[in-house]
């Protein structure tokens, strides 16, 4: 064991056994009234007391290991939170937390100091590791809006905006529907498209490239948003105002990357073109086009979480009774501030499952790039 | 084929210029066409028949409030509000930008800040690496100036007030690019470095302080000029809600309501001359920093 899991099973151990001393409720009722957290409790010491007197077991296997401890974290969770709608939580509660907490993290740092050559282990430790991660973030969410009574307000808990979520499908869908499926889709396929055919058209004059990249790159930088108001006064509340906000944001994006993807390609490799007796189409296609392909989907990665920002901003400024820009700006003004959570789940997601998309994308199309050939 | 470097000042800048020129035209032109039908609109409602091409031109370049307004209307009514009043009125857009440009200063200096630490930290850490890292590229796909209204209000109600709220949404914007280059650059060094340090004994803070930092400058700069373009922008959508106060984006949203395009447009202009500045101001101190290091031919 390193010397972090050894503090991490060390706290762990001794806030489960302070828990046998300190009120477990603000009343000041013992740990015995909840059997859950007692068998918990039990757990985190017996780990512990495995972990001193047969470290071995950490050397010989960390895969069970791991899942021994992350086992117990998750048993712990689920008694705290079980345990934090009926009772008022004070101090022993917390303590148990911080044990379930550090139980977490120990079974993070085990499950990532393994080294497996097994292609499918890996892709699932590559996949488990990072959701252990957000599933504690979440546990401790909701443990402590419950625990301190953090007022609806400010923060539901997530069990309150899942909650929501599950109650107004029907209001989420068609929302998704207007912002995403027709502001952000159609304005990122005509931004991206339509830059990347102005790239092609620039790339043939020297002196075109070396006035826009400039002017370009520095587009690039400015804060473009702010155009959500105009294009909102042209083109009316509806969904074609925000593709046009889209188009704006993705087309210098790609302009920029495609002109610079265009240039990738080595004097040896266009020689090597040359003496092939490659037109200009071919020489395109061949070979600087896929030289080009790194650099247009970074440019489609970065415009993929520009273009949601782009729709649901223009909607703050006139939509019709739709989207899910004008929902978040009207649920908060209306206090009901899980519903915008449920929104911005949606937008998250949505944005998450789009960027997967294009990197999933990106792995079949430059397959042959030196970063993905290992 | 000759780079950017080998070219003349005079042949780099010459291009530019051209397209600058050609976009001013381009402008005056969309602004005739896009403002003739409320032109012509208005000519019928005062009964005026047979207006020369000049003059209609001429009008349609003057309107109070255009559907486009010419670059000549943006230039004086930034002139208007910059020279012509004072720093402290309401009505100055000076006024406005100063407070626009220090809620995204100060965003930017925490999100840099954090940025560099959860680098540091990340490389540290292999647990922190394979956990973190996944969900900070997942904290960018969360429409933070979507919900950028529902964090004023809230931080609001909490009683954090002023700038702090808006310059967090600067923070979550601009930490992302410092944190993913700062992994990048710290990660730099080659092998036969960091193999070095190890046969000097030095601790990891050794490592961290004389050989990760300093390879890692160029990669901080980058995504710092990344960052602090950002940061602007999340300043910006930050005004939005405060119900039109003060900043450029209350400046923007404050026009929209009544229709002032001229002053969106003015708010619009500052913004991107604001930005512009700022990038430029690091690129400054990245050529200056890299000069002293010696990184720089």
């Amino acid at each position: 064991m390193s010397r972090l899991q050894t503090i991490l099973i060390v706290f762990a151990a001794l806030c489960a056994g302070s828990t046998m001393f300190l009120g477990l409720t603000a009343e000041g009722y013992g740990i015995s009234t909840v059997p859950l957290l007692q068998a918990f409790t039990g757990a985190v010491l017996l780990l512990a007391a495995i972990c001193y007197g047969w470290s071995y077991l950490f050397m010989f296997n960390r895969l069970v290991a791991g899942a021994l401890v992350g086992g117990v974290s998750l048993f712990g969770a689920y008694g705290l939170i079980q345990t934090v709608g009926e009772v008022a939580p004070g101090p022993g509660f917390w303590a148990a937390t911080l044990a379930a907490w550090a139980l977490g993290w120990l079974c993070v740092e085990i499950l990532a100091s393994i080294e497996t050559r097994n292609n499918v282990l890996n892709f699932l430790l590559r996949l488990l590791i990072p959701v252990a991660f957000g599933a504690w973030l979440l546990i401790i969410w909701e443990l402590c809006t419950r625990g301190f009574n953090v007022p609806q307000v400010l923060l539901p808990s997530p069990s309150a905006i899942g909650d929501r979520f599950t109650q107004s499908t029907a209001t989420l869908w068609v929302d998704f529907k207007q912002t995403f499926l027709k502001a952000v889709l159609i304005g990122y396929a005509l931004g991206c498209g339509s830059g990347f055919l102005v790239a092609l058209l620039i790339d043939r004059s020297p002196f075109l490239k070396r006035g826009l990249l400039p002017i370009g790159n520095l587009v690039s930088a400015l804060p473009i948003v702010g155009v959500a108001p105009i294009m909102v006064m042209w083109f009316g509340f509806d969904w074609p105002s925000k593709a046009a906000v889209v188009v704006i944001m993705t087309f210098f994006p790609m302009l920029v990357n495609t002109v610079s993807g265009l240039a990738a390609s080595t004097a040896i490799q266009g020689d090597l073109m040359k003496t092939y007796a490659a037109g200009y189409w071919q020489m395109l296609f061949k070979m600087r086009l896929p030289e080009a392909l790194p650099f247009i989907f970074n440019a489609l990665k970065i415009n993929s979480t520009l273009a949601l920002i782009g729709a649901i901003v223009a909607e703050f400024f006139g939509t019709p009774i739709i989207g899910m820009g004008f929902r978040i700006s009207t649920e908060v003004g209306r206090m009901n501030v899980d519903m915008v959570w449920a929104e911005i789940a949606v937008a998250a997601i949505a944005g998450s499952l789009f960027y997967g998309l294009i990197t999933l994308l990106e792995r079949l199309c430059t397959f042959w790039h030196p970063s993905y050939r290992n | 084929m000759a780079t950017g470097n080998d070219l003349r000042l005079i042949d780099r800048v010459w291009p530019v210029v051209a397209v600058v020129l050609a976009i001013i035209v381009f402008w005056y032109l969309a602004a005739v066409y896009l403002n003739t039908p409320f032109q012509r609109d208005t000519y019928e409602r005062a009964k005026v028949e047979n207006v020369s091409f000049v003059t209609h031109v001429k009008d349609t370049l003057a309107q109070k409030r255009p559907v486009l307004p010419a670059p000549h209307q943006v230039v004086s009514e930034i002139y208007d509000t910059t020279v012509k009043k004072k720093i402290t009125s309401k009505r100055s857009l000076i006024f406005h930008s100063w407070i626009t440009l220090s809620t995204a200063l100060l965003g930017f200096v925490m999100g840099t800040l954090l940025g560099i630490v959860l680098a540091i930290s990340i490389i540290n850490n292999r647990a922190l690496d394979k956990s973190l890292m996944p969900w900070i590229i997942a904290s960018q796909t969360i429409p933070i100036l979507a919900i950028a209204p529902m964090i004023i209000v809230v931080l609001n109600s909490i009683g954090i007030q002023g700038l702090l709220p808006k310059a967090f949404i600067s923070t979550y914007l601009s930490f992302f690019p410092v944190a993913v280059g700062m992994v990048k650059g710290l990660r730099s060094p080659e092998t036969s470095h960091t193999d070095l340090m190890r046969t000097y004994n030095a601790s990891s803070w050794q490592t961290l302080w004389k050989l990760r930092m300093p390879s890692a400058m160029p990669f901080l700069f980058t995504s710092m000029k990344v960052a602090i373009a950002i940061a602007m922008v999340g300043a910006i959508v930050g005004e939005l809600p405060t119900g039109a106060v003060a900043g450029l984006g209350a400046r923007l949203l404050a026009g929209s309501y009544y229709g002032q395009t001229i002053q969106i447009w003015s708010a619009l202009v500052m913004a991107s001359i604001l930005a512009a500045a700022l990038v430029a101001i690091v690129s400054l101190v990245n050529r200056l920093v890299l000069r002293r290091m010696g990184m720089l031919a």
